[in-house]
């Protein structure tokens, strides 16, 4: 770890021997920040509660709850398909991943086959998704360091990608391309050339952006060293996905619980053993070449016509027998999941929806940010690629 | 009943000695310190008319837009500043600070927790000053207009100069929204913050009853 | 998989497993915290991934569930139990498992949140999490009516109509029959409008 902040160490409180540190307020050596909801430096809308000495993090905490809409409570009163609208809605940067965990949960409970044609263009829109989402985040986290050029940039690839989810589903954002028991329609005509054309435009811009950043002096000095995570942490502290992966353990469900058409595609889990901002950025960067990679085997094989739906009885009189499953699927910042409980009824019994982030921006985050300088907060908690409103749902 | 044990939260807000590094001693009444509370008050129009309009000219070329994401509206404001649609071209400019900025985008729902923050922001901001209401759930609480966390009318508590409907509305939608309040401004018709200075303790009870947490004077900046 | 399960039943007794959907094993309220120890230091089962609650009001019950994730063996374990359901503003009580999980404290902050749960010795586990000064039943339980509540504080705009979509479609699709169907009994649709015992 570099040594940043005071050089005076003598200021500083005396860490006891089971980890804690005594902070007084009143003695006046203490700042407190607020580090958002309203500030340039933090992902989303939530906050940081920081006490700082120099500029130094003694302690930092973390409040959600600023995007709370009560999903879990409004989806026990909706039918299981009039929640599909809701779903979605719970992570804005990447809903896909939510339709497919509610869907396949679902088919899951009804025993509902899907078939083939369906599996494919869903992986198809699960690796979509996953691009888009990878390509904001490359571009918010050179922004936190201050690079404006390679953020615009990756914000253009993004835009490429949106347009070709607006040709598949009509929607940039919220696509609800996935129903229970398959999607909605086959893919366009033409837009498999469409996607690979994409793909081969914004792939020399990834390049670029590999050049431009990670040999950067600036970039390195920064981000090499800082916001490192332990790897002992991970299994504490549930940590998955790149964050896992950039420690050096090859944590990924799209290998370990294989779903979908992903025990046919070719691919390895990335990892970087190193565990530092440097490191997880330059795997999410790998992530996403893998995953235009990826985007094309599935192009390759995806067929152009066939069966997209099982068929299921009238979606409004549906009714689920009673059981209870967990169904996840990989998603940008780690495993996602879904809990469902039926009773029988028409109505889901309970569902709880378990993101990422909601460990690795209360806990995680809390701890990490302890003797960070205040300039690097903004980096280590993008680094961390969490979005609130998964956390608080 | 196990009451939420909230003490430790006020504590920040309570009157205290401090003493700074170099030894001296000071009172902190953080309540007093660090709000004000003066009223808000009405900015009549300038009564030289063309004076007038080219104030507002002025001011509907230079949109200042509070970075604030709110709620799901925030991921379209970011592809707004990226080449593809490069909302810069029609004058307007994103600034972090609330005391730089004079256009307020709610990015959709409001919950109770982010209308507190956004009551303050508003307040914070420099006069004459907008707010767009983006997002069906600004207007009358859209997908979660059952939901116990989120309001359902936002101009119950913030005057709104333009909505934008949609969930999610497009980039186009949000510039068209832009021309919209600007050629408001330009007729002299954006007077969300005088409206708020009038009306001002009707906006100021809607507020209380929702806000459980009300630990500010009522006016601050 | 068997096996584990059969080498968990020779140290603690248990209710239900259940493997229909994913394996879930149900146990005691007292074993709770005993059994998430064996199942992380003997068992392999080293990764949390969720912990949650369901709220039976009809059998007057929470069911919390803990899900575990054992990364060297790729399989998935889900542990059930029953606590008493006591009606609010009394608390039901459970152990805290804080010390085997750092990140378990977040979700017992939530459930006492939202359950109205309380986990005694959790670390701040009275702090709200994600509701700022709520002061009616924790949302989360039942007989919370979220549409009441809306209705009663924030102000609807009017004009809005909404449908009760299955009411809705009924009337469209079955007009001669009065909105009625065969296979759309009708106490199902009394549940629509809000929760019971709201």
């Amino acid at each position: 770890m570099l040594d940043y902040g005071l050089k005076n160490r003598e200021l500083f409180p005396e860490t006891k021997s089971d980890g804690t540190v005594d902070i007084d307020l009143s003695s006046g050596k203490y700042t407190k920040v607020w580090q958002g909801p309203n500030h340039p430096g933090i992902t989303g809308n939530m906050s940081l509660e920081l006490t700082l000495l120099g500029d130094e993090v003694m302690e930092s905490k973390t409040h959600v709850g600023y995007l709370h809409r009560g999903f879990e409570k409004l989806m026990e009163r909706r039918r299981f398909i009039n929640n599909f609208p809701l779903v979605c809605r719970i992570c804005v940067p990447e809903p896909d991943f939510n339709e497919y965990c509610y869907a396949a949960a679902l088919e899951e409970l009804a025993g509902v086959e899907v078939p083939e044609n369906a599996l494919w263009i869903r992986t198809l829109i699960l690796e979509m998704a996953r691009l888009q989402s990878y390509l904001m985040w490359l571009s918010g986290q050179v922004g936190a360091f201050g690079f404006g050029i390679p953020s615009q940039w990756m914000l253009y690839c993004r835009d490429r990608v949106l347009d070709m989810f607006e040709e598949l589903s009509g929607a940039r954002i919220y696509h609800i391309y996935m129903l229970p028991g398959g999607v909605r329609d086959n893919l366009p005509k033409g837009f498999k050339a469409k996607m690979r054309e994409t793909l081969n435009d914004i792939v020399p811009l990834l390049r670029d952006y590999e050049r431009v950043v990670f040999n950067n002096a600036v970039f390195k000095k920064r981000a090499k060293g800082l916001g490192y995570i332990n790897p002992d942490w991970i299994e504490e502290y549930g940590i998955t996905g790149p964050n896992a992966r950039g420690a050096g353990v090859p944590k990924d469900v799209r290998k370990d619980n294989p779903y979908l058409k992903y025990p046919e595609l070719e691919f390895l889990p990335v990892t970087e053993t190193d565990s530092d901002v440097y490191a997880r950025a330059h795997l999410r960067w790998r992530d996403v070449m893998m995953s235009v990679d990826l985007i094309r085997q599935i192009l390759e094989r995806t067929p152009d016509e066939g069966a997209f739906k099982a068929d299921l009885p009238s979606m409004l009189h549906w009714k689920i027998p009673a059981g209870e499953t967990y169904v996840n699927a990989e998603c940008t910042r780690g495993e996602y999941g879904y809990y469902i409980v039926t009773d029988g009824s028409g109505y889901p019994r309970r569902v709880n929806v378990r993101g990422p982030s909601y460990t690795h921006a209360v806990t995680l985050a809390e701890k990490m940010m302890v003797n960070c300088n205040i300039a690097d907060v903004a980096a280590t908690l993008v680094s961390l690629h969490t979005y609130p409103p998964e956390v608080e749902r | 009943m196990a009451k939420m044990n909230y003490k430790k939260r006020f504590s920040d807000l309570e009157k205290r000695m401090v003493t700074s590094p170099d030894g001296e001693e000071f009172e902190v009444d953080p309540m007093k310190d660090y709000f004000s509370d003066a009223r808000p008050k009405v900015h009549p129009p300038s009564k030289i008319t063309p004076l007038e309009n080219f104030m507002n000219w002025c001011r509907a070329e230079s949109i200042y837009i509070l970075g604030f994401g709110t709620g799901c509206g925030a991921i379209e404001m970011r592809p707004l500043m990226s080449p593809m649609y490069d909302a810069f071209r029609f004058g307007i400019h994103w600034r972090p600070t609330p005391r730089q900025s004079t256009v307020f985008v709610i990015g959709g729902y409001a919950s109770v927790k982010t209308i507190k923050r956004i009551v303050r922001s508003y307040e914070q901001m420099q006069g004459p000053k907008w707010v767009i209401g983006l997002c069906s759930c600004t207007i009358n609480g859209g997908m979660y207009w059952d939901s116990y966390n989120t309001v359902n009318r936002l101009d119950h508590y913030i005057p709104v100069d333009v909505y934008i409907t949609g969930c999610m509305p497009r980039p186009e939608a949000l510039l068209d929204g832009f021309t919209v309040l600007k050629k408001r401004i330009k007729e002299g018709r954006g007077e969300g913050s005088n409206e708020y200075a009038e009306n001002f303790d009707w906006y100021k009870a809607n507020q209380k009853k929702i806000i459980k947490s009300w630990d500010m004077p009522d006016y601050n900046w | 998989m068997e096996r584990i399960i059969e080498n968990i039943k020779k140290q603690f007794p248990l209710q239900d497993v259940n493997s229909d959907h994913g394996w879930f094993i149900t146990c005691e309220k007292k074993d709770v915290i005993s059994l998430l120890t064996h199942l992380k230091i003997t068992g392999g089962f080293t990764h949390l991934i969720l912990i949650t609650a369901v709220d039976w009001i009809e059998e007057d019950r929470f069911q919390l569930t803990y899900l575990l994730n054992n990364p060297q063996l790729k399989i998935r374990l889900g542990l059930r139990t029953f606590i008493e359901r006591s009606v609010w503003p009394d608390e039901s009580e459970m152990q805290s498992a804080h010390h085997l999980w750092p990140a378990v404290k977040t979700y017992q902050r939530e459930l006492h949140e939202m359950f109205g749960i309380d986990f005694p010795g959790s670390p701040e586990v009275n702090d709200p999490l994600i509701l700022e000064y709520w002061d009616d039943i924790p949302p989360y339980r039942r007989d919370f009516d979220t549409k009441k509540y809306s209705e009663e504080t924030y102000f609807p705009r009017e004009g809005r109509g909404s449908n009760d979509p299955a009411e809705y479609m009924k009337s469209q699709l079955y007009p001669n029959e009065g909105g009625k169907s065969q296979d759309f009994p009708q106490e199902i649709s009394k549940k629509s409008s809000g929760e019971k015992n709201a």
